[in-house]
């Protein structure tokens, strides 16, 4: 998931990191093939050089040496909103065919079942950023047809639904720990390419709708040794994110 | 006028049962020494605000202060969820607690309402998601200059203001008029204090006048805004100060495992907050070395030159 996300990212982009994955993939990114790429946090650090490993979004070492810091309305304003984010990354609990997130409730939100901690940023991050990339694992439970709650629109009434709403961008992919997907025409989810070892029926028995498989099917190449190097000995050497992820 | 005085006197002098509060801060200077001073003074009936209820509310919460959160984001960041906040909203324990919901753009967008005292202010986000249905405090007006042209008579969404009776807000230094500077993650600070009613001003030194006049864009809470100025040293601890301290994160890690039952919740507020008189003997119980442990090393900031003009 890490590596795949990585290599969405481009050298121009300003990217809107979460901690966990998401951070991960960014220096990741910055230490390999986008050396440029901007890192901006939700709690307001713009272009973040961080020595460890934050703890969270509002972590000390994404203040210092940065090159700016703004306060929060500002850098969801005049920054997200005004279209400077090239790039959002979002997670869920629960991710549907077309690519809405649910980070609000399971169940009923009046009489929930499991009370989640809520948007924090990712609804404003899902409505202004141009490209959104979604990392979350995959199983039915976390891929049903439709969200309890839309917390976070992606292809809302498909395409055209979302462009309707002045919404901009939209999701661009899915990642995985199974697979690669993205949006087709109508803004409905299709399988990409499956990870290394995994079959069409392991990805479709963890997703709560009918997938649709590309007629391209590929297999996920495989990371890079240089760039499991990086993961394991320089950007996560206690193991915190990626022991999370399995 | 501002008044210079203690932690204690301030938080009574400020804080009344079924008021709003909003304890300020974005992961970073976080008013944990007067959250734990309100939790002793047994305020009951308060409607909690903040985008990011942490710890502090979880606590809160837990010893019966509160009967509504207002929030964007309710998680024990970097670790996972709020325990003491979910048995409240999914059981009713240690009583029901009332929420309404907002994304972060929409709670700073409202606290920008409110400190600009503005009845609403648009943004562009809530467009396809379920949050508006279930809070109408969200709502959406044509844009009014649809006619003339150039748009095409979109709506926008909208929020209004926010106006807390109470703030409590952090910084690393003012003077005793509350001139406040901070710096590192602003967060929704400032415009909690603007917001607000009544202004608690907690902060790490109180410095001389002198020391806020030689660096003035760094003045980002004016003393205008602020009624009581009160100097509590690691008053953010566990979560950070900018230079002065780290996040003592085993302390955000250790709150999972308190907070798993009520009663574990109840055992560690009578040990960390009932037991003890005030917020130098909490740390006192906390142990010097543990403190001195979170210190970062100094990196000093380039000086920058304001002339002398005289």
């Amino acid at each position: 998931m890490i590596t795949r996300a990585a290599s969405e990212l481009r050298n121009d982009d300003t990217v809107l990191v979460g901690v966990g994955v998401p951070n991960l993939a960014c220096n990741l990114a910055k230490r390999t093939h986008a050396p440029d790429l901007e890192m901006v946090y939700e709690s307001g650090t713009i272009d973040s050089e961080p020595d460890s490993l934050p703890l969270s979004i509002g972590d000390p070492v994404l203040a210092s040496g940065a090159r700016s810091i703004v306060p929060m309305y500002e850098g969801f304003s005049s920054y997200l909103q005004a279209g400077r984010i090239d790039v959002g990354f979002l997670s869920g609990a629960q991710i549907d065919r077309r690519g809405n997130i649910n980070s609000t409730v399971i169940g009923d939100y009046d009489d929930p079942t499991v009370r989640l901690p809520g948007s924090g940023g990712a609804c404003e991050i899902a409505s202004n950023s141009h490209r959104t990339l979604v990392v979350v694992p995959q199983t039915k439970r976390r891929f049903p047809a439709e969200v309890d709650f839309v917390t976070s629109p992606g292809y809302v009434g498909g395409r055209e639904g979302r462009a309707e709403k002045n919404l901009r961008g939209g999701p661009e992919a899915v990642i995985t720990d199974k697979a690669v997907m993205r949006f087709d025409e109508a803004g409905e989810l299709y399988v990409e390419s499956i990870h290394p070892g995994l079959t069409k029926d392991a990805v479709q028995t963890a997703t709560g709708w009918e997938l649709r498989f590309s007629d391209d099917l590929s297999e996920t190449p495989a990371p890079d040794p240089e760039e499991i190097r990086l993961i394991r000995e320089e950007l996560d050497p206690e193991g915190v994110y990626v022991e999370q992820q399995d | 006028m501002t008044e210079q005085t203690t932690l204690e006197s301030a938080i009574d002098a400020a804080v009344e049962d079924g008021q709003s509060l909003y304890l300020a801060g974005f992961s970073h200077l976080i008013p944990f020494a007067s959250g734990h001073e309100i939790i002793r003074q047994g305020y009951t009936d308060l409607e909690l605000v903040r985008a990011t209820p942490d710890l502090i509310y979880d606590r809160m919460i837990a010893a019966g202060c509160a009967s509504k959160a207002t929030f964007s984001w309710a998680g024990n960041p970097g670790v996972g969820c709020l325990r003491a906040f979910r048995r409240a909203v999914e059981e009713g324990v240690p009583n029901p607690l009332e929420i309404e919901e907002y994304t972060h753009f929409g709670m700073v967008a409202r606290l920008k309402a409110g400190a600009q005292k503005l009845p609403f202010v648009p943004l562009r986000t809530f467009a396809g998601s379920d949050l508006p249905e279930y809070n109408d405090k969200i709502r959406t007006v044509a844009d009014p200059f649809s006619d003339d042209g150039e748009n095409e008579g979109e709506d926008v969404h909208v929020v209004p203001p926010l106006e807390p009776d109470t703030a409590v807000v952090r910084a690393q230094r003012a003077d005793a008029d509350g001139n406040a500077q901070l710096w590192g993650i602003v967060g929704e600070t400032v415009d909690a204090a603007l917001a607000a009613e009544t202004v608690v001003l907690s902060v790490e030194q109180v410095v001389d006048e002198s020391v806020i006049r030689s660096d003035p864009n760094r003045t980002m809470i004016p003393g205008t805004a602020v009624d009581y100025v009160v100097e509590i040293p690691y008053g953010s601890h566990p979560s950070y100060v900018q230079g002065y301290y780290d996040r003592d994160n085993p302390s955000y890690v250790e709150w999972d495992e308190v907070s798993e039952t009520h009663e574990s919740t109840l055992d560690w507020l009578d040990e960390w907050v009932y037991e003890v008189t005030d917020h130098r003997e909490y740390l006192e119980k906390l142990d010097a070395e543990r403190l001195l442990d979170l210190q970062p090393q100094p990196d000093y900031a380039e000086p920058i030159d304001m002339g002398d003009y005289s």
